[in-house]
């Protein structure tokens, strides 16, 4: 079974914090990570790959540093690596982004294509779906357990709000999963020491097979018409007070509201 | 593509197990601003087997016209036959704006039927509002909540958004009201369907909707797990209250992910907004920031939960918990 994973490097947004002056996101020193739903995606993978013995390669789309993220893939075990990136890329919104992945994936034998549920720097959930639209093959998203019989059907949990489904598919198919669907096996020291010796293919616009119109900036729909750090609340009272004065204090606030 | 065709706010009416959900309902209440700027209709779409009943109630919500697909492949959500009943009314009807609700279905569902329409989506906005050249304004936080951005879709339709439970308002049902309703023949194309649901699994669990509470405990890192965790939920008992918490302590395992407030978790707006030891990450804030009244106590004078609290107090939120909930009590 050929498998292959789609991650994502991203920023540790629970690192990023607000200068509270300038209401400016502070982004230096906040470290890069293998985004947690894709990190779990790796594990079911190579979960696949110990039982059926499965080939697993990973992919990624970003820049020159988003190696780093390939590497530690393939120090948890996985087989190849494929960095995806071109200025033509670039700007592209969750459809471009789509496309672009599709047209890497053309170019693979996939029996199961994995990815993250979403990510935690866009948090859409948007391009597992469409790439599995661009290649025509079902998807499976929310995933949170899958088994397979060894002969090409997957039987997948689905979580929903009220509980879960449970769905059967053929390969080949996509699926997206849930960070703790599968906590991750670390990195061994043999398989660090490995990692960097590999090969991480460089594939570019050049090397897929997608039309130039639907990637990067000019081939997306939607476009950042503005951004802006969120506008501050007006302020409200704010009390240095003992613990006695505190409780006093928030009481007859509550009292005020009608709260209590 | 000319857009002067696309025409009428489309709200998809989701439904599980013939129960329309309340997201469609908030969603159709948005809708109607949206169409009065515009001077369009209020368009509800809605699939489902034996299904048509349902109707009427999505017009007594602000449906103008309720477009219904009803059909045994419908009968519970699959990407494929959903994706092309969708797809289907799209082509055949060209709405100027699709807004669908960001659950696990219309987050499954929303991404299949952009990229067949190629059309752009924007995930989980918290504000739509119609520019001054007619475009809509889909605006949503990026980068876990650190940012906000305004997305606009200028050429391509429909103009698609996903939009959480409980961001929008929906209206008050007003059973005068009166509508269409256009039954829909969908050409299923059902060799694409490949998916099969074996089972629907309903897990009983005491999982409260944080969504849906008046007032909300609200318990972070800075109670700690184990005793002051205790704390909160005293106090939420004494309130009547439900206990939330941040990702810190959800994390930790001792509160439900169903019980987490932010970004990656539930989107709130309770009367009260009880931050204990919240120091208010801004993913946390984006999920909490439209309550009614915020109290946050927190050690750090600068923590940024300070800047949505109506009322702020430095100093140690146990202590404080503990002895609130004493005074309350007697």
């Amino acid at each position: 079974m050929n498998i292959v994973v789609c991650i994502k490097q991203v920023p540790d947004t629970t690192e990023i914090k607000i200068n509270p002056v300038t209401g400016t996101l502070i982004r230096d020193g906040v470290p890069s990570i293998i985004n947690p739903d894709d990190k779990a995606g790796l594990e079911l993978a190579l979960r696949m790959k110990d039982q059926f013995g499965a080939h697993i390669t990973v992919i990624t789309m970003g820049p020159p540093q988003a190696d780093n993220a390939l590497r530690e893939a393939l120090a948890m075990g996985v087989d190849d690596a494929i960095h995806l990136t071109d200025r033509k890329f670039a700007g592209a919104d969750t459809l471009a982004t789509s496309h672009a992945l599709a047209g890497a994936l053309r170019n693979l034998s996939c029996d199961l294509i994995i990815t993250g549920r979403q990510a935690i720097d866009g948090d859409t959930a948007q391009v597992g779906p469409q790439i599995a639209e661009h290649l025509d093959i079902a998807q499976v998203s929310y995933l949170r357990k899958l088994d397979y019989d060894g002969k090409g059907t997957f039987t997948i949990e689905r979580t929903v709000e009220d509980g879960y489904e449970i769905l059967e598919t053929e390969a080949p198919c996509l699926v997206t999963v849930l960070s703790d669907a599968y906590p991750s096996r670390y990195m061994t020291v043999k398989g660090i020491m490995e990692a960097y010796a590999k090969e991480v293919k460089v594939w570019g616009f050049n090397e897929i097979e997608v039309k130039e119109e639907v990637l990067g900036l000019k081939g997306s729909p939607t476009k950042v018409h503005k951004a802006f750090s969120r506008g501050v609340k007006a302020a409200g009272e704010l009390y240095e007070l003992d613990t006695d004065e505190a409780v006093g204090t928030i009481i007859s606030k509550l009292k005020e509201k009608f709260i209590i | 593509m000319e857009n002067s065709l696309y025409k009428g706010v489309y709200v998809f009416a989701e439904q599980r197990n013939g129960e329309i959900q309340k997201v469609a309902l908030e969603l159709i209440g948005k809708a109607r601003d949206l169409a009065a700027d515009l001077n369009e209709k209020v368009y509800a779409v809605l699939l489902g087997h034996n299904i048509a009943s349902q109707a009427q109630m999505l017009i007594e919500h602000g449906a103008d016209v309720v477009i219904c697909a009803d059909a045994p492949e419908l009968e519970n959500y699959l990407t494929e036959p959903y994706t092309q009943a969708m797809c289907h009314i799209i082509d055949q009807h060209k709405p100027d704006i699709m807004l669908i609700g960001a659950t696990t279905t219309g987050r499954d569902l929303g991404p299949r039927v952009s990229a067949r329409v190629a059309t752009g989506l924007t995930a989980d906005c918290t504000k739509l509002e119609i520019g001054e050249d007619k475009h809509l304004l889909m605006t949503r936080p990026a980068f876990g909540g650190n940012l906000m951005a305004t997305i606009v879709c200028k050429d391509h339709r429909p103009q698609m958004s996903t939009v959480r439970p409980g961001v929008m308002q929906s209206l008050e049902a007003d059973a005068q009201r009166q509508g269409e309703v256009i039954m829909a023949e969908v050409p299923f194309e059902t060799k694409k369907f490949k998916v099969k649901l074996v089972k629907s699994v309903k897990e009983k669990s005491n999982k409260i909707d944080i969504s849906e509470a008046k007032i909300l405990i609200s318990a972070g890192r800075g109670v700690g797990c184990c005793d002051g965790l205790k704390l909160v939920k005293e106090l939420a008992e004494t309130l009547d209250a439900q206990v939330s918490a941040s990702r810190a302590v959800v994390d930790c395992g001792l509160v439900g992910h169903d019980q987490q407030v932010g970004q990656t978790g539930k989107t709130v707006r309770p009367d009260l907004y009880f931050a204990a030891g919240i120091s208010g990450a801004i993913q946390h804030l984006a999920g909490m920031e439209e309550s009614g009244y915020i109290v946050a106590i927190n050690k750090d004078k600068f923590a940024p939960i300070f800047q949505v609290a109506d009322l702020g107090i430095v100093g140690d939120a146990r202590q404080i918990l503990k002895q609130l909930n004493d005074r309350l009590r007697n």
